[in-house]
């Protein structure tokens, strides 16, 4: 305690700290970045290793064979899909009774809060339904679960059909400990939701829907497959699940071996492993499959329709089978085998998946950063808003540098008065609150005034009350107590910045990639606003770098990353959908991305305006 | 200073009225940090189904407050929310006029000295101005009510509240002289959870210090007054058990109520350091561990009543941070009664040397402990060890705070005996150095 009892040496490091304060920040900031980038470097990784015990060394056989057979079923669900016009149910509950199941279905409606455009939906009215397989080993407390979602469209028959065609053949096996549901969701993500709170006998979103009549155990783990054509190239594994949760690190790691034991290419982000990773290019595309991971799981959405699962406490992931115009292909009994055995080893688990990482970044499927290795560079980041606050208490507190601690502290001669930094303060959270609440509430009033539709409306009506948001020092101005001072600004300097380093300290902890970006771009400016830049360039560069310039630009980048680059027109449609996107996942399925960035974000970046034009 | 003190009132009351009708304050009562198994509302309702059933609330491992709570809330319980709010006012004013009276006699003190010119020259700008004393029992109203400790633990409706009323109330009384008043919330407050004993040697230091009694072994006014006040306080003591005796008609509360307090047998974590280590702890050296954990929140007594002999309120304020931080089962209730003395030490910031560091580790740890909370309940992918870290990290925090604030009381008295600025014996400046 050295350190904090002996004066000498505290003031020896105070002073050190605040007379290279600027230098030490800008060589934290690049030591961030750099960090941050150099976790995409193979030789920094560790290699993924199978933690848990039952899933590792134990064998299993995979025997499944009736991949065509799975396919003819699919073309038969197709028919029957067209024919019915949508989710054909009797035709299911009739196909899983006849493969010896326990068949139930579930009502669920949902009217969203605004037309979704991308998916043309508004009212939704749909039926799930699953089948049973009761585990004949074992005393049924535990339960896995394979689902294919059979959506608007002619895609993922080929999945029900293998779920149908793997439901048949597991049927027949006596090995199973756990009970396997086979869960066919209509409208995705949405009759995942109502499926997965009816199972757990919960309503957080508000959503309409019959109570189940069958349940399993408790779930273990779970499997959402999309397939999309007979043959496929590839398989492709997507973990991003809502808020940016991931699951255990072992279920990819099973993924993985199954892959290299049965002999199919295996991606992540739809980007295959290289081997070269000491060359440039090599390194360049580590470096985009985790910058993809890191856009993905910052977007707070669920990336398949096992997002929903995580927030459950149950592992899962989704299996997306991709068609390409490679020479090599796999058919459906490969596949089907690929699951058997990965279901194999599910249900060898004796206990919860928890032996490996739930928090890390994946620059390849055989490779992955923990959090011990890229909190570091978070907190290289975060570092610099805490030596700027120090630097800014240090210079509130005692105006005669050199003195003896304590003693020569001259009394404050005025502090300032608590009204003017809480005027701003409220303001700023209250227009937070306006862009959280406003959106929604208004939009039957704006599509009434404006020629616009309601989704539009939404997403407008976002846009212009953040921009009206920036007006805002030339009002709080009026409601300040006297004129504002130099010892005024620094104070609410002060508290800004100890405001943003818990915020984005309390993000990076749930969600790294959210909090991480959000550094990036906002610890400068918090670092280096004062009232006495250039106004116009300081001013660009403010707006340039807001929580919604950001948002722009990760649109960009997404695209970029995933290979389909966008004119500006393009993204900027994009970036629209996106809002909206972001507005409705919160609405249906509880993704807190967008109240983070509304109701603490983005006032957050308003008091550092607010600053900006202090006078 | 009345109408402020109203003012502040209102909108204390407006804040936890409008919560207690959200939704949050759901969500609220059922924190680890707001609420502990001896002060959860939801305990005391199930306490009195039981009660109402002619079963002894006791029986069971639910129920843990004092018969005198149950049979209080047996007559009140449709007004609870109201019964919390004015427990709240009731501290605050009792702690406002507490203050008021403590800086009257400091000022008188000061001014008596000052004119025996006791203090050295350089003192000058050490010395308190009725300006600056003004407004510090308004902001100790403040600090307590606006907290936002408080106002979770309010909404919470933990009983944690009615506690900090007893102790603020035995402040107001041992503050204004009164012994036998004194004597009966330090009974009620001992009675209510064991730990406030601690805070007899301060109530009968300032007792002996205002009626001019010096301290000392030797004196028999000494022992008279000592014996006076311990009879008084123990009668009382007596008075209340045998009281709870009858209205229960058994002796089943003082296992599950003190026995509940001093052994711990709840694990649930909470922002304490009991919890995570007694989980971890192979059995056989529970009782031992027990035993230190729980003299350690007694021991410091000693030493304090010794260093601290001549200024009884300073060590009040120590004790109570050390039992809220110590404490089998803290909550944040208990954390607001003794950050609502903070604005009493104003005239000490000077001489505070980790405050800085000290606010950000508090406010950093209060952000996260919902959020590692989530993390390892909710989302299971982070561990009981992560929450841990952040409630030592609290505690630390906590006691670098009081320690802090100890060193600079100490040294405050020294400049007033030695002067300002300090010289070596040759000459050149010196400092002082805790070691």
């Amino acid at each position: 305690m050295g350190l904090l009892s002996d004066p000498n040496r505290r003031r020896a490091l105070t002073n050190l700290l605040t007379r290279l304060n600027t230098p030490i920040c800008l060589v934290c900031y690049v030591a961030g970045l750099a960090w941050f980038m150099g976790l995409a470097f193979e030789p920094f990784t560790l290699r993924t290793y199978m933690s848990e015990n039952a899933m590792g060394s134990t064998m299993v056989e995979e025997r499944f064979p009736a991949g065509e057979r799975a396919l003819a079923t699919g073309r038969e669900f197709a028919a029957h899909k067209r024919k019915a016009g949508g989710m054909p149910v009797d035709w299911l509950v009739k196909t899983m009774q006849a493969r010896g199941l326990e068949v139930y279905t579930q009502q669920f409606s949902r009217t969203l809060p605004f037309p979704d455009e991308n998916t043309e939906r508004y009212m939704v009215k749909g039926t799930n339904v699953y089948g049973i397989l009761r585990a004949p080993r074992a005393s049924r407390t535990e339960a896995l679960v394979l689902t294919a979602s059979c959506s608007e469209g002619n895609s993922n028959h080929q999945a029900v059909g293998l779920l149908l065609g793997l439901a048949q053949y597991f049927r027949n096996q006596v090995y199973w400990a756990k009970d396997i549901i086979f869960l066919v969701n209509e409208y995705d993500l949405i009759g995942m939701q109502a499926w997965l709170e009816g199972y757990h006998h919960t309503n957080i979103t508000g959503m309409d829907y019959t109570p189940l009549q069958g349940r399993g155990g408790s779930i273990q783990a779970a499997l959402s497959l999309e397939l999309n054509s007979d043959v496929i190239t590839s398989l492709d594994l997507v973990l991003e699940g809502l808020n940016g949760q991931l699951p255990n690190l072992d279920l990819a790691n099973l993924f993985y071996a199954f892959c290299q034991k049965i002999d199919i290419l295996c991606t992540i982000q739809g980007k295959l492993q290289r081997s070269d990773w000491d060359t440039p290019s090599g390194y360049t595309h580590a470096a985009q499959t985790m910058m993809l991971m890191v856009m993905k799981q910052a977007s707070g959405r669920s990336w398949g329709d096992h997002g929903l699962f995580l927030r459950y406490h149950i592992e899962a992931a989704t299996i997306k089978g991709i068609n390409s115009f490679r020479q090599y292909k796999t058919d459906a009994t490969t596949i089907g085998r690929l699951l058997e055995g990965m279901f194999r080893k599910l249900n060898n688990l004796l206990e919860r998946l928890h032996q490996s990482y739930f928090f890390y970044l994946m620059p390849s499927l055989s490779h992955f950063v923990s959090i011990g290795y890229y909190m570091p560079a978070f907190g290289l980041l975060a570092v610099i808003l805490l030596l700027k606050a120090l630097d800014l208490w240090v210079q509130l507190g005692t105006p005669p540098p050199g003195t003896e601690d304590g003693v020569a502290g001259v009394e404050p001669a005025s502090s300032p008065s608590v009204l003017s930094i809480l005027t701003p303060l409220v303001i700023s959270h209250m227009t937070g609150a306006a862009l959280y609440t406003l959106p929604i509430r208004s939009q039957e009033m704006a599509v009434e005034h404006f020629p616009v539709s309601e989704t539009e409306a939404v997403v407008l009506t976002a846009i212009a009350i953040y921009t009206a948001g920036l007006a805002l020092p030339h009002n709080t101005h009026k409601f300040l107590v006297g004129e504002g001072t130099e010892k005024g600004w620094k104070v609410l300097k002060l508290v800004a910045l100890l405001y943003l380093a818990v915020l984005l300290g309390c993000t990076a902890l749930i969600n790294f990639s959210l909090g991480f970006i959000l550094a990036v771009t906002l610890v400068p400016i918090a670092a280096f606003v004062t009232p006495h830049l250039p106004k116009v360039v300081s001013t660009t560069i403010m707006v340039l770098l807001s929580p919604g310039f950001t948002l722009l630009y990760c649109v960009f980048v997404y695209q970029e990353l995933q290979e389909a680059p966008v004119s500006l027109g393009e993204g900027w449609i994009l970036y629209l959908s996106v809002i909206s996107q972001g507005i409705l996942d919160h609405s249906l399925y509880g993704s807190l991305v967008y109240p983070l960035l509304a109701l603490f974000v983005y006032p957050c970046w308003l008091l550092f305006w607010n600053i900006l034009f202090w006078k | 200073m009345a109408a402020p003190l109203t003012l502040v009132l209102i909108v204390a009351v407006t804040i936890r009225a409008a919560l207690f009708r959200s939704s949050l304050a759901e969500l609220i009562s059922e924190r680890v940090e707001v609420v502990s198994p001896l002060n959860a509302w939801k305990r005391v309702v199930e306490g009195l189904a039981l009660l109402d059933l002619g079963v002894s609330p006791y029986s069971g491992d639910v129920f843990h407050e004092t018969p005198l709570i149950i049979y209080f809330f047996h007559f009140v319980i449709d007004y609870a929310e109201i019964v919390f709010m004015i427990a709240d006012g009731i501290t605050a004013v009792a702690l406002y006029l507490a203050v008021q009276h403590y800086n009257k006699n400091v000022f008188r003190k000061q001014k008596y000295a000052l004119e025996a010119d006791r203090y050295p020259h350089d003192c000058l700008e050490l010395m308190r101005t009725p300006k600056e004393m003004y407004y510090v029992p308004l902001k100790v109203a403040m600090f307590y009510l606006w907290n936002p400790f408080t106002i979770l633990s309010c909404v919470a409706k933990s009983t944690c509240g009615l506690n900090n009323a007893v102790i603020a109330l035995f402040i107001l009384c041992t503050i204004k002289g009164s012994a036998l008043l004194s004597a009966i919330f330090l009974a009620l407050a001992t009675y209510q959870s064991i730990y406030p004993l601690t805070l007899f040697a301060p109530a009968l230091i300032y007792l002996l210090q205002r009626l001019y009694i010096p301290v000392n072994l030797r004196r028999p006014s000494f022992w008279l007054f000592t014996s006076q006040y311990a009879f008084m306080y123990f009668g009382s003591l007596a008075v209340i058990v045998c009281l709870s005796f009858f209205l229960l008609t058994s002796w089943d509360f003082i296992p599950s109520v003190y026995g509940f307090i001093l052994s711990v047998p709840d694990l649930t974590p909470n922002i304490g350091l009991f919890w995570y280590f007694f989980a971890e702890m192979f059995e056989h050296f529970r009782l031992f561990f027990i035993c230190v954990f729980q003299i350690n929140v007694f021991f410091y007594s000693i030493p304090l009543s010794i260093k601290l002999k001549d200024h009884p309120v300073f060590l009040m304020f120590m004790q109570i941070a050390i039992i809220s931080i110590f404490k089998s089962y803290p909550t944040v209730g208990d954390i607001a009664l003794y950050m609502a003395f903070l604005p009493v030490w104003s005239h000490l910031y000077r001489f505070l040397r980790n405050i800085f560091l000290v606010c950000c580790v508090l406010l950093a740890c209060s952000a996260l402990f919902p959020v590692l909370w989530h993390l390892w309940i909710y989302a299971g992918s982070a561990n009981s060890n992560f929450y841990y870290a952040i409630t030592l990290l609290f505690n630390v925090a906590q006691i670098l705070l009081v320690s802090d604030y100890f060193y600079a009381y100490l040294r405050r008295e020294h400049h007033l005996s030695h002067g300002l600025y300090l010289k070596r014996k040759d000459g050149g400046e010196a400092t002082l150095v805790l070691k």
